[in-house]
C-alpha cells in the first residue's frame, strides 16, 4: 500500500493545507499549533509532516480513512505517542511531553473513545480521580479525602458546562451513555484544559444522545476551549465543526471551512478522489 | 453476551476496558426502588435471619459460650478477609494468605523459642514475635505484588506459587513439629476476654477491620483501590501509579496474614505448622458472600465482616443443631453460590 502512493509533491494540496487561517489574523495565537510532525512505525510512515492549528473557541473536525494517520496524530498531541520529528506549541510556547499525564498538565485533555470512566465509582470520584482532594491537617496527609468538597465542586463544574446529572454521588456505570460522555467531557473541561481532544465521541450513542453530545461540544467551544473532534460520522463532523481537516496517507490534504464546503467534498478528499482533479 | 474473565486470571493492565453500553431510558416499576434502597446491605439481613433460625432450633445460640465460640472462630478469617478484600477490589486474588499465616506463625514461634532459650525477657520476646510475623507476612505479600506487577504475571498464578512454596515451608521449621515453648503473654492474649465477652484477639481483628475499613472507604488509597479494579486503564490514564499501588495492596494482605498467624498462635498457645491451611478459600468466600465482585471494583468492608460472621455462625450453628461437621462445608458452598446469584440478580434489577 505504501509503495503505491504517489510522490509527496502530488499530495500537497496547495492552498488547501497548512496555510489556511480562518478569519485572518484577528484570531491571534493558536491554542495548539502542530508543525512538521512525522512519525513512522518501523517501515510504515504514519505521518509525513503534518501542520495543524487550533484556535480558541474553534471546533475542528479531523477526518480521514482508516490508516490515514488520525489516531497517530491524536495520540501524539495527547502525549501517548512521541513523534520522530516536528513540534507542538501550546499558546505559542513550544512544549514537549513524554506521557499523556504531562500533556494533561499542559492543558491538553483527551476524551477517549471508551471515556476512561470507572463504572463502580461515583461521578465526583471519576472527575477527581488522580487529583483527589484531601482534607486539611494531619488526616489529610494520610490521604483522608474531603469527599463533600469534591462532590460540591464536581456539581458546580458540571453545572458550569450545563451538564445535568441527578446526583454526583451516582455511580458512573449506572448512567446512560450520553450522560457518561457528558461526564468525561465535563471532567476534561473542569480541569481547566486549554484544548479538548475527542476521539469518536458519538460512536456508541443513539441518535438523540448524539445530538446532546453535539450541544455539549458547542457549549465547550463557546467557553473558549477549542475542541478537536475525530470521527467517522462525516455529516455530524461537518455540521458541528467550524473547520474540517482531512488526512490522507499521513498528510493534511484539505482544510475546509464547513460553511464553504459540502459533505461530498470532504468525502472526495478522504478517498483521494479530489487529489489532482479538483482544488478546494 | 460478553464473557469476561476476572483480571486475576490475566496479567495486570491487560484487561480490556468495559464497553460503553447505552441503557435505554425506560420506566422503572416502583418496586425496584425497594431493591435500590436495600442496596448492598441485604446480606446483613441474611445474617440476622440465620441467627433467628439457628436460635429457634437451639436457644443455646444466645448464650455467652456460643458467642465466644463464634467470635473466636471468626478472628483468623476476618483478618485474612480484610486483606483479601483489598486484593479482590483491584480485580486480583491472593491464594497465599493462609499459607503466609502458617509460615509466619512458625517462623515467629521458632524465633521466640530461641529467644526464650537464650533467656530473653517475655515481653521483649512477645514483641519481637509480633514484629517478625507481621514483617515477614508483609515481605511475602510485597514479593507477590512485585512479581505480579514487574513480571506482568496473573495474580492467580503468582499467589498459587506462593501458596505452594510458602505452604510447604512450615514443615522445614522446628522439624515440622509444633512450637510450644512460647512466652506466657501469647497464650494470655488468646484466652483473655474483655468483660468476659470480647476476646482480645477478636477485638484486635475488629479494630483491624475498622481501621482498614476507614482506610478503604475514606482515603485516597482506598478510592484508587476501587478505581484500579473498576477500570485499570482509566486509572493509569488518570496518572495513578497502578503497579506501585498493587504492590502495596498485596503487602497489606500479607501483613494481615502475619497478624492472623499470631492470633491463631495465641488461640492455641502453640505455633502449628498446619495452621492456616485452606484458610484462603474461606477468606475469599467471606469477601464474595459480603458482596464483592471478583472482577474488581465492587465490595465493601461491612459486607466482608458480615460474610465472615456468616461463615463463623454456620460452623457453630450447625454444631449446636447437631449436624455433622461436613455439612458446614456443604452449606458454605451453597451460600457462596446463592449470595453471588442474589447479588447478580439484584444488580441486574438495579440497572433496569
Amino acid at each position: 500500500m505504501e509503495s503505491q502512493e504517489p510522490a509527496n509533491d502530488s499530495l500537497s494540496a496547495g492552498d488547501g493545507a497548512g496555510t489556511f487561517a480562518p478569519a485572518g489574523a484577528d484570531r491571534g495565537v493558536p491554542t495548539v499549533s502542530v508543525r512538521g510532525i512525522t512519525k513512522h512505525f518501523g517501515t510504515i510512515q504514519a505521518l509525513r509532516g503534518v501542520d495543524l492549528d487550533i484556535y480558541p473557541s474553534e471546533i475542528v473536525g479531523l477526518v480521514g480513512d482508516n490508516g490515514a494517520g488520525k489516531s497517530t496524530l491524536v495520540n501524539i498531541i495527547s502525549g501517548g505517542v512521541q513523534p520522530n520529528a516536528g513540534t507542538i506549541s501550546v499558546e505559542g510556547k513550544k512544549v514537549s511531553f513524554s506521557s499523556s499525564l504531562e500533556a494533561r498538565r499542559l492543558g491538553i485533555e483527551t476524551v477517549y473513545q471508551d471515556l476512561a470512566l470507572a463504572p463502580d465509582l461515583s461521578v465526583w470520584a471519576n472527575i477527581f480521580l488522580g487529583r483527589e482532594k484531601p482534607v486539611k491537617g494531619p488526616l489529610g496527609r494520610l490521604g483522608w479525602l474531603d469527599r463533600k468538597a469534591m462532590a460540591n465542586q464536581a456539581q458546580a463544574d458540571l453545572e458550569r458546562t450545563r451538564i445535568r446529572i441527578d446526583s454526583v454521588n451516582a455511580l458512573a456505570g449506572r448512567l446512560s451513555g450520553g450522560q457518561r460522555q457528558a461526564i468525561a467531557v465535563g471532567r476534561a473541561v473542569a480541569w481547566g484544559s486549554k484544548v479538548v481532544l475527542m476521539d469518536e465521541p458519538t460512536a456508541a450513542l443513539g441518535v438523540e444522545q448524539q445530538e446532546r453530545v453535539g450541544e455539549l461540544v458547542a457549549t465547550v467551544a463557546a467557553q473558549g476551549v477549542p475542541v478537536l473532534l475525530i470521527s467517522h460520522n462525516l455529516p455530524q463532523v461537518h455540521k458541528l465543526a467550524h473547520r474540517v481537516v482531512v488526512l490522507f496517507q499521513g498528510q493534511v490534504v484539505a482544510n475546509l471551512r464547513s460553511d464553504e464546503s459540502s459533505v461530498d467534498e470532504v468525502v472526495s478528499w478522504i478517498t483521494g478522489a479530489a487529489l489532482g482533479t479538483r482544488r478546494p | 453476551m460478553r464473557v469476561k474473565l476476572p483480571s486475576a486470571f490475566s496479567p495486570p493492565g491487560t484487561a480490556t476496558a468495559p464497553a460503553v453500553s447505552v441503557a435505554p431510558a425506560a420506566e422503572r416499576p416502583a418496586w425496584l426502588g425497594v431493591v435500590d434502597r436495600i442496596g448492598d446491605f441485604w446480606i446483613v439481613g441474611v445474617l440476622g435471619l440465620m441467627v433467628l433460625i439457628f436460635g429457634l432450633l437451639n436457644t443455646q445460640l444466645f448464650t455467652k459460650g456460643a458467642w465466644l465460640s463464634i467470635s473466636n472462630f471468626s478472628v483468623e478469617y476476618l483478618l485474612l478477609a480484610v486483606g483479601q478484600l483489598f486484593v479482590i477490589l483491584t480485580g486480583g486474588i491472593d491464594l497465599s494468605d493462609g499459607a503466609i499465616l502458617g509460615f509466619t506463625g512458625m517462623v515467629s514461634g521458632a524465633v521466640m523459642q530461641s529467644m526464650l532459650s537464650s533467656h530473653a525477657g517475655d515481653v521483649l520476646t512477645t514483641s519481637v514475635g509480633f514484629v517478625v510475623a507481621m514483617a515477614l507476612g508483609a515481605l511475602i505479600g510485597f514479593v507477590n505484588g512485585f512479581l505480579i506487577t514487574r513480571l506482568k504475571l496473573p495474580p492467580f498464578i503468582v499467589t498459587l506459587g506462593s501458596l505452594t512454596a510458602v505452604g510447604a515451608a512450615p514443615s522445614l521449621i522446628n522439624g515440622g513439629t509444633e512450637v510450644s515453648n512460647l512466652p506466657p503473654q501469647i497464650g494470655n492474649i488468646g484466652i483473655s476476654a474483655i468483660g468476659g465477652w470480647i476476646y482480645t484477639t477478636f477485638l484486635i481483628a475488629i479494630v483491624a477491620a475498622v481501621v482498614f475499613g476507614l482506610f478503604l472507604h475514606r482515603t485516597r488509597f482506598g478510592l484508587r483501590t476501587y478505581a484500579i479494579g473498576s477500570n485499570g486503564l482509566s486509572a493509569r490514564r488518570a496518572g495513578i501509579n497502578v503497579d506501585r499501588h498493587l504492590v502495596w495492596v498485596y503487602t497489606i494482605s500479607g501483613f494481615l496474614a502475619g497478624l492472623a498467624g499470631m492470633m491463631v498462635m495465641a488461640n492455641f498457645s502453640v505455633a502449628n505448622p498446619l495452621a492456616g491451611q485452606n484458610d484462603e478459600l474461606d477468606a475469599i468466600a467471606a469477601v464474595v458472600i459480603g458482596g464483592a465482585s471478583l472482577f474488581g471494583g465492587r465490595g465493601h468492608m461491612l459486607g466482608t465482616v458480615v460474610g465472615t460472621m456468616i461463615i463463623s455462625l454456620l460452623v457453630t450453628g450447625l454444631v449446636l443443631v447437631n449436624v455433622n461437621g461436613a455439612w458446614t462445608e456443604v452449606a458454605t458452598g451453597v451460600i457462596i453460590v446463592a449470595a453471588v446469584t442474589v447479588d447478580q440478580v439484584r444488580l441486574r434489577l438495579a440497572e433496569r
